[in-house]
């Protein structure tokens, strides 16, 4: 009898991991989770300093805690204004590159053309230029631009735009591109044959289908927009700054004023993590079917 | 290379490809307004792929294409602060600003060899670390246990943060006097001595970089490899299982082949992003990194718009394209990768 329970047992969980695993897993994600958090802890416990404390040396323990810094980074430098541009930029880049990368994606998904490949193959590689190599004939370009047409890229929000959006696009198509090949073909045949153009198809079909692939380009398009600092140093004036520029305000010849660095490096980075870790789902249900095959 | 590429898509591609491939197959008497209606949605239809691909294109060409061709162009003039309004007027001095570049005796040539390196060194190093914490945290939240998703979900924390919020927040913690960082070391541990080391400057700054890349970086593997994990069958295990394979055995049988294909791809990201990073550096350090430090995109940006050479500087990012296309090519080839990734 007991032996038959213990062979129960056994067939019942057969994946169950031994000890040694256990604890070699519990040591490891131990570890890593202190690594991750630790600046986590450091933003939060600053933000919440006196400027006293927190210019002084490291203390893990605040010795008092205040919500001024929170009450005083819009003041210090236009925060709000910011953060504003920002949005503006980031989310304009990220509407944008989704759909051309919707339509580039589908195009090379679906079709057979003369010069697909090198399409591809063009696209694939434009990640590996350095950006470095482009600031600066982009900007004499947008600079050329707007003294020749009087459209000004140059300092605007809409030049920003139009970089940022190029920035994303290459991994969205390519993610997209798996992600579409994923979607049986016979869906918009079926469609097509009930009247749908092939646009028709592929916005009641295709989209509809390959919706957790587009939600994960979208959030990298965001996040890549929301992080850049290169580009938005030196295609942005006064009024258009984003958050990226606007953070080194905090720091002025006489002070640094850490406890709202902090504060608002914690204010500018809840949108993404709370908006990232929402879609988390479907950014790895996209990259299983779009990059990762 | 374009007829050649496409007689080669022709032949590899899925017979499902077009479902309007050849609108004759449907043979039926056509009459003629018909026929006409077919003919011009045949044009339309030849059309289309072109039109969706062409908003990716011209935006493709305006930011990176046509920038980096006049960049190329600069590259062999003597372009100084003086020529930005027109930069067609700095004089042609062909090679010059290569020669600068790469003559290791003078001190431009010496400082960029020497950035060179360290970033091969910084590149080789973060990938590495990044490629194993990642693969490791994705193999050891594989199978489920409490509080799983919540740890999967903040691990991506770092990949989410904004990089300057991320990094400016390392900067605090590396500070000489009163950081974290030499509080742990100095004051709790009681290592290194009584004097405080410094962190973001001089040979020490490497470390505090690499420290700060990987942080930011490892997430980014370790969501590729999940993502991957997901794709092997469950019933794989379970076989593997009843035959007798342990945990160890399991993951070094199945998982880590499983995820060999998208180790190729992931590594070769990896290597890009990581040698062409400017912004960890460039939110760590200021304008001008220390030399330990001072990987090659910062390198150049100082070259360029700190000391005014635009010319030197993007003969130096021309070169530093060169070196990547090359490693690229050569990854691409060693592996076998090209042919798929074109295709994908």
């Amino acid at each position: 009898m007991p032996d038959r329970r213990r062979a129960r047992a056994r067939t019942r969980s057969p994946l169950a991991p031994p000890p040694s695993f256990r604890v070699v897993r519990a040591v490891f994600l131990t570890l890593l989770t202190g690594f991750v958090l630790l600046p986590v802890y450091v933003m939060v416990t600053s933000s919440l300093k006196p400027l006293g404390d927190v210019s002084g040396r490291f203390r893990w323990i605040p010795s008092g805690l205040t919500v001024r810094p929170y009450a005083d980074i819009w003041h210090t430098v236009p925060l709000a204004r910011y953060f504003v541009n920002s949005l503006i930029v980031a989310g304009a880049a990220t509407v944008c590159s989704v759909v051309i990368a919707v339509f580039a994606a589908y195009a090379v998904s679906r079709y057979r053309f003369r010069g697909k490949r090198l399409f591809t193959v063009t696209v694939l590689s434009t990640q590996m230029f350095p950006g470095i190599l482009f600031l600066l004939p982009l900007f004499l370009i947008f600079v050329n631009i707007g003294n020749s047409t009087g459209v000004a890229l140059y300092g605007s929000r809409g030049g920003l735009i139009l970089t940022y959006l190029t920035f994303s696009l290459p991994f969205s198509i390519w993610m997209l591109i798996g992600y579409f090949d994923s979607v049986p073909r016979d869906l918009d045949e079926a469609a097509t044959v009930d009247g749908c153009g092939p646009l028709g198809a592929l916005v009641r079909v295709v989209i509809p289908a390959a919706a957790p692939g587009i939600v994960a380009v979208a959030v990298y398009a965001f996040m890549t927009a929301w992080g850049e600092v290169l580009f938005a140093s030196v295609m942005t004036n006064d009024t258009t700054r984003t958050l990226a520029v606007g953070l080194q305000g905090y720091s002025t010849q006489n002070d640094v004023y850490w406890n709202q660095i902090m504060a608002a490096s914690l204010v500018v980075s809840i949108p993404v993590v709370a908006g990232f870790l929402l879609l988390q789902r479907y950014l790895v249900a996209g990259l299983t079917a779009g990059a990762v095959k | 290379m374009s007829a050649h590429t496409d007689t080669d898509t022709h032949t590899r591609t899925d017979p499902h490809a077009d479902p309007h491939a050849d609108p004759h197959t449907k043979a039926h008497a056509a009459a003629r307004p018909l026929a006409r209606a077919r003919r011009t949605g045949r044009v339309r239809r030849a059309a289309l792929p072109y039109l969706l691909l062409l908003p990716a294109l011209l935006l493709e060409l305006l930011i990176h294409l046509a920038p980096m061709a006049m960049g190329i162009v600069m590259s062999f003039r003597q372009l100084t602060q003086f020529f930005i309004r027109d930069w067609t007027g700095a004089a042609w001095t062909g090679l010059a600003n290569y020669e600068l570049a790469v003559d290791v005796n003078k001190p431009v040539g010496e400082a960029l060899l020497g950035s060179f390196l360290t970033t091969c060194l910084f590149t080789l190093l973060s990938v590495g670390l990044c490629w194993l914490l990642g693969t490791a945290a994705a193999v050891f939240t594989q199978e489920s246990f409490r509080g799983r998703g919540a740890l999967r979900a903040l691990f991506l924390v770092p990949y989410a943060l904004p990089v300057y919020a991320a990094v400016i927040t390392w900067a605090f913690m590396f500070q000489r006097d009163n950081g974290l960082v030499n509080h742990v070391l100095h004051d709790q541990l009681g290592l290194g001595g009584a004097d405080h080391t410094f962190w973001l400057l001089g040979d020490n700054s490497f470390w505090a970089l690499l420290t700060v890349s990987v942080w930011k970086g490892w997430p980014f593997a370790f969501l590729i490899v999940t993502a991957a994990l997901q794709n092997i069958p469950k019933e794989l295990y379970e076989a593997a299982a009843l035959d007798g394979a342990g945990s160890w055995q399991r993951i070094r049988r199945i998982t880590l082949p499983s995820v060999g294909a998208v180790n190729q791809v992931l590594l070769l990201v990896l290597f890009l992003w990581t040698f062409n990073d400017f912004n960890t550096p460039f939110v760590l350090f200021g304008k001008a990194a220390p030399e330990a430090a001072d990987l090659i995109s910062l390198h150049i940006y100082q070259s360029s718009f700190v000391t005014w050479n635009f010319g030197a500087g993007a003969a130096m990012s021309v070169l530093l394209l060169l070196f990547l296309l090359l490693v690229t090519a050569g990854y691409l080839v060693l592996t076998g990768r090209g042919r798929r990734n074109a295709d994908a």
